[in-house]
C-alpha cells in the first residue's frame, strides 16, 4: 500500500516516473492484454482472408457476402448485455470470458466444417460473434476490479494497446500461413483455431478470477443491473457516451471520405486502418495516463475533439500525403482517448459486483447509437451529398461535445455501495 | 505448480505441431490438386484466342492443369482438352485477344494480376489492382477489356464489400480503374448515392457502348453507357451481369427471383428494344455472367462437385432444357 500511495503522490505531483507502466499495471492486466493479443491474432487472420475465401473460394455473390457480413457485426448487442449480467450474477468472470473465448476458438474449426454451405457459414459466423459479445463486459469488469482505481486508465491503455498489436499481426500470420500453404484457406482456419486455442490456455492459466474479496451478496437480479442507471454518474455517462455516439462520424466514412480526397490512398485503401491502429496503439498507454491524471472524462472529450479535427482536415484545403498521414493521426487520436478510456471512466462509478453488467450497458449504448449513426450518416450523405453531410454532422458533434464540456457530467462522482 | 507448467508446455507444442502440420498437408494437396487429371488433357499446347467453332475455358478439374486456360472444339466439347500454361481465376478472350485475372496468392489485402494477351497468349500488358478477380470481358473486336473486381475493406475498416468495375482501352492505353464517377441517371434523373456499386460489363461491338449492373440501395438495375460521352441511364430493373448477345439486340442475365440467399437467381434474356423479358429453362440458381456460345444459346457455370465447377448451356428463348457442355470449366469465350 505504501508503495502504491507514494507513487500516486509522485504522479499527482508531475514527478515523471518511467518505469511506471510496467510496476503499476497488475499482473491480471497484462495476463488479460496476453489473451486478447493472442485471440486477436487468430480473429484477425480470419477476418482478413474470410472476404476472398467467399468470394473467391467459394463463389458467393455480392448479395450474399453483403447479408453474411451484416450477420457478422450486428449480433452482438445483446448478448453483451447477457454476458455482463451472468459474469455478475454467479460472480464468475474469468468464466463467462473463457467461455466466450473457447466459443470463438471452436468456431474456427466450424468455418473448416462449415465447407461451402452459405447457412453453416453464416451460423459459425454468428456463433463467432456471440463469443465476442460474451467475452467483452466480463473482461473489461476484469481489469477494471484487477487495478487499483487510480491506474485505471493506464491499465485500459496496456490492454487496448496489446490488443492492437494483436490486430496488426494478425493479417501477416495469415499470409505467412497462406504462402506456406500454397494458398489454402483451410489452413489458414486451423492455424487460426491453435492460436485462440492458445489463448485460452493463457487464459486459464495466467488469469485470475477478481482479485479482491468481495463481501458475501445476494446475486444480482436483472432489475438491480439494470438499475445500475440510477446511479447519477453512472446514468450520465452512459447518456453521453450514448449522445456522442450518435453524433460520430463511423470509421468506414472517414475512409471513403480520405479516400475521395486523396489519389494515393485509392490503391492503399484497405491499410488506411492500419494508419489508425498504428497511432491507436502508440497513443494508448500515454493517453490513459493523462486520463488518470487530469481526468478521464476530460480525455474523451479531447478524443472527440481530435475527431472533430480529422473531420475539418477531411474536408479542409490539403490534399494528398499530408492529408492524410493528419487525418488518420487524429483519428488513431480519437480511438486511443476514448475506447478504454470510457471503460475507465465508468469503472469506478459502478459498484463491483454490478461491473461487468454496467460495462455492458455503455458498451451496447455506444454501440447501438454509432450503428444508428452510420445509418443516419449515409442517409445525409445520400441526401445532400458529401461536403454538406460531413460540415453538418462535425458541426453537430462540436456542439455535443462542447455541451459535454460546459455541463460536466463526472464533475462529481459519488462512490458507489 | 510444475506439473501446470508442464501440461501448458505439451499444450503449447501440440498446438504449434497441428498448424504446422495441417499447413504442411494443405501445402501437399493445393500444390496439384491431385495428380493425374481427372478428365482427358492435353497439357502444353500453344494455345491462341478462340477461332470460329473453338471455345476457350478455364480448366476446373481436378488435377496437375487445375486453373489452366484450356481449349475445345464447340462442336465436340467432350473431347481431349488442350491446355496451355497460362492460370487465370478469370479468362476472356474476343477479337484477337485476351484478358486473365488472377488473385496473386498469398497477398492481404488481396491484389488481382489482370493481363491483357494477343492472340497466342503472349503479355501485351499487365498491371495490378486491389481487390479478388468477379468479371472478365472483352469487347467483340478485343479493342476494350473490362473487369469487376470485388474490394473488401480490411477488419479495422469493416466497410463490408464493394465492387470496382474498370475498363481499358487497349488501343489508346486509356485506364478507368472505376467506373464509380461516371454520371448517372435513374429515371430521367441525375442520380446520387455514395452506396453505388458496379459491375459485370459486357460491351457492345461499336467498342463505346457498354452494359453493366448497378447497384444501390437494395436494388439493382441494368445500366446502358457510352465510354467516350461517359455517362449511363438505367433502363430496366433487377438486372445482375448483363452479356450482351452477337447481334447486340439482347442481353442474358441473372435475375433475382428469392429472397432465399441460397438460390436467389434465375436466368434471363431481355430483349433491348421492347423491353420483353423470358425467363430460360434453368431452374438452378446461376451466379454467373453467361456467355452467348451463339445467337440462340448461352453457356454459364456452375458449381460442381469438390470446388470445381461445370460449364452448362441452355436455349436463349425460354424453351429446351439445360445441358452440360464442359465437366469441370469455367468462364467459356466462343470464337465467332
Amino acid at each position: 500500500m505504501y508503495i502504491a500511495t507514494s507513487r500516486s503522490a509522485d504522479s499527482a505531483a508531475g514527478i515523471p516516473d518511467p518505469k511506471g507502466t510496467a510496476r503499476r499495471v497488475s499482473g491480471n492486466v497484462l495476463a488479460l492484454g496476453m489473451v486478447s493479443m493472442v485471440t486477436d491474432i487468430s480473429s484477425e487472420m480470419v477476418t482478413a482472408v474470410l472476404p476472398v475465401y467467399l468470394v473467391l473460394g467459394l463463389g458467393l455473390s455480392p448479395l450474399q457476402f453483403g447479408v453474411l457480413d451484416g450477420l457478422y457485426s450486428g449480433v452482438t448487442a445483446l448478448v453483451r448485455l447477457a454476458g455482463g449480467h451472468v459474469a455478475d450474477r454467479f460472480g464468475r468472470f474469468k468464466a463467462v470470458a473463457g467461455f466466450g473465448y473457447g466459443l470463438s476458438a471452436v468456431c474456427k474449426l466450424g468455418l473448416l466444417a462449415a465447407g461451402s454451405s452459405v447457412g453453416a457459414i453464416g451460423a459459425v459466423l454468428a456463433a463467432d460473434r456471440t463469443g465476442k459479445g460474451l467475452r467483452t463486459a466480463p473482461r473489461d469488469a476484469l481489469i477494471s476490479l484487477s487495478s487499483e482505481p487510480e491506474f485505471l486508465g493506464r491499465s485500459f491503455g496496456v490492454h487496448r494497446a496489446l490488443d492492437t498489436v494483436g490486430a496488426f499481426l494478425g493479417p501477416l500470420v495469415a499470409m505467412v500461413v497462406l504462402w506456406l500453404s500454397l494458398g489454402s484457406y483451410d489452413a489458414v482456419f486451423f492455424t487460426s483455431f491453435c492460436v485462440a486455442a492458445l489463448g485460452v490456455l493463457v487464459l486459464v492459466v495466467a488469469v485470475r478470477d477478481r482479485t479482491k474479496p468481495s463481501p458475501v451478496r445476494a446475486r444480482p437480479s436483472l432489475s438491480e443491473s439494470a438499475g445500475l442507471l440510477k446511479i447519477a454518474s453512472f446514468r450520465r455517462i452512459c447518456w453521453w457516451a450514448a449522445l456522442l455516439g450518435l453524433v460520430t462520424v463511423s470509421d468506414s466514412f472517414v475512409y471513403l471520405l480520405l479516400q475521395r480526397r486523396s489519389d494515393i490512398a485509392q490503391v492503399y485503401f484497405s491499410l488506411l486502418p492500419l494508419g489508425t491502429a498504428g497511432v491507436y496503439l502508440l497513443l494508448a498507454v500515454p493517453l490513459g495516463r493523462l486520463a488518470d491524471r487530469i481526468g478521464r472524462w476530460k480525455v474523451f472529450l479531447g478524443g472527440h475533439v481530435a475527431l472533430v479535427c480529422a473531420l475539418l482536415t477531411l474536408v479542409g484545403p490539403f490534399d494528398g500525403v499530408l492529408l492524410a498521414v493528419v487525418a488518420l493521426a487524429l483519428h488513431g487520436v480519437f480511438y486511443a482517448a476514448t475506447d478504454g478510456v470510457l471503460m475507465a471512466a465508468a469503472g469506478p462509478c459502478l459498484p463491483e459486483h454490478l461491473r461487468a453488467s454496467g460495462m455492458a450497458l455503455v458498451q451496447t449504448g455506444q454501440a447501438t447509437t454509432r450503428m444508428i449513426s452510420s445509418v443516419l450518416f449515409g442517409w445525409a450523405w445520400t441526401a445532400w451529398d458529401l461536403y454538406p453531410a460531413v460540415l453538418v454532422t462535425t458541426g453537430v458533434l462540436a456542439a455535443v461535445v462542447l455541451a459535454a464540456a460546459v455541463v460536466r457530467p463526472l464533475r462529481r462522482v459519488e462512490v458507489p455501495a | 505448480m510444475r506439473s501446470r507448467w508442464l501440461i501448458v508446455l505439451v499444450t503449447v507444442l501440440v498446438l504449434a505441431g497441428a498448424a504446422i502440420g495441417y499447413t504442411w498437408y494443405a501445402r501437399e494437396k493445393t500444390a496439384r490438386h491431385g495428380d493425374v487429371n481427372v478428365v482427358p488433357v492435353v497439357s502444353g499446347q500453344a494455345l491462341s484466342v478462340p477461332s470460329p467453332g473453338q471455345v476457350l475455358f478455364r480448366n476446373t478439374a481436378a488435377g496437375p492443369d487445375y486453373g489452366r486456360v484450356a481449349q475445345v472444339p464447340a462442336a465436340s466439347p467432350g473431347a481431349p482438352r488442350h491446355t496451355a500454361g497460362l492460370s487465370c481465376d478469370r479468362f476472356a478472350a474476343a477479337g484477337g485477344k485476351a484478358l486473365c485475372l488472377a488473385a496473386r496468392p498469398g497477398v492481404l489485402p488481396p491484389v488481382t494480376d489482370i493481363t491483357v494477351l494477343d492472340k497466342d497468349l503472349r503479355v501485351l500488358r499487365t498491371f495490378d489492382l486491389p481487390g479478388s478477380p468477379s468479371r472478365a470481358r472483352l469487347s467483340p473486336s478485343g479493342r476494350m477489356a473490362a473487369w469487376t473486381l470485388f474490394v473488401t475493406g480490411d477488419s479495422y475498416a469493416a466497410t463490408g464489400f464493394s465492387t470496382r468495375a474498370g475498363i481499358l482501352d487497349i488501343e489508346t492505353g486509356e485506364l478507368v480503374k472505376t467506373v464509380e464517377e461516371m454520371p448517372l441517371q435513374v429515371n430521367g434523373e441525375q442520380y446520387f448515392s455514395a452506396d453505388v456499386n458496379y459491375w459485370g460489363i459486357t460491351f457492345a461491338s461499336n467498342d463505346d457502348r457498354f452494359y453493366l449492373t448497378m447497384a444501390s440501395k437494395g436494388k439493382t438495375y441494368l445500366v446502358e453507357a457510352d465510354f467516350r460521352a461517359y455517362r449511363g441511364r438505367a433502363l430496366h430493373e433487377n438486372v445482375e451481369c448483363p452479356s450482351l448477345s452477337p447481334d447486340g439486340s439482347r442481353v442474358a442475365y441473372k435475375k433475382r427471383v428469392s429472397a432465399d440467399q441460397s438460390a436467389p437467381w434465375r436466368l434471363a434474356v431481355l430483349e433491348l428494344a421492347s423491353g420483353k423479358e423470358t425467363v430460360l429453362a434453368e431452374t438452378r440458381s446461376v451466379d454467373d455472367q453467361a456467355a452467348w456460345l451463339d445467337g440462340k444459346t448461352v453457356l454459364y457455370s456452375l458449381p460442381g462437385r469438390d470446388g470445381s465447377s461445370d460449364i452448362w448451356s441452355v436455349p436463349a428463348d425460354g424453351t429446351g432444357a439445360p445441358a452440360l457442355f464442359v465437366t469441370g470449366g469455367a468462364s467459356p469465350a466462343v470464337g465467332r
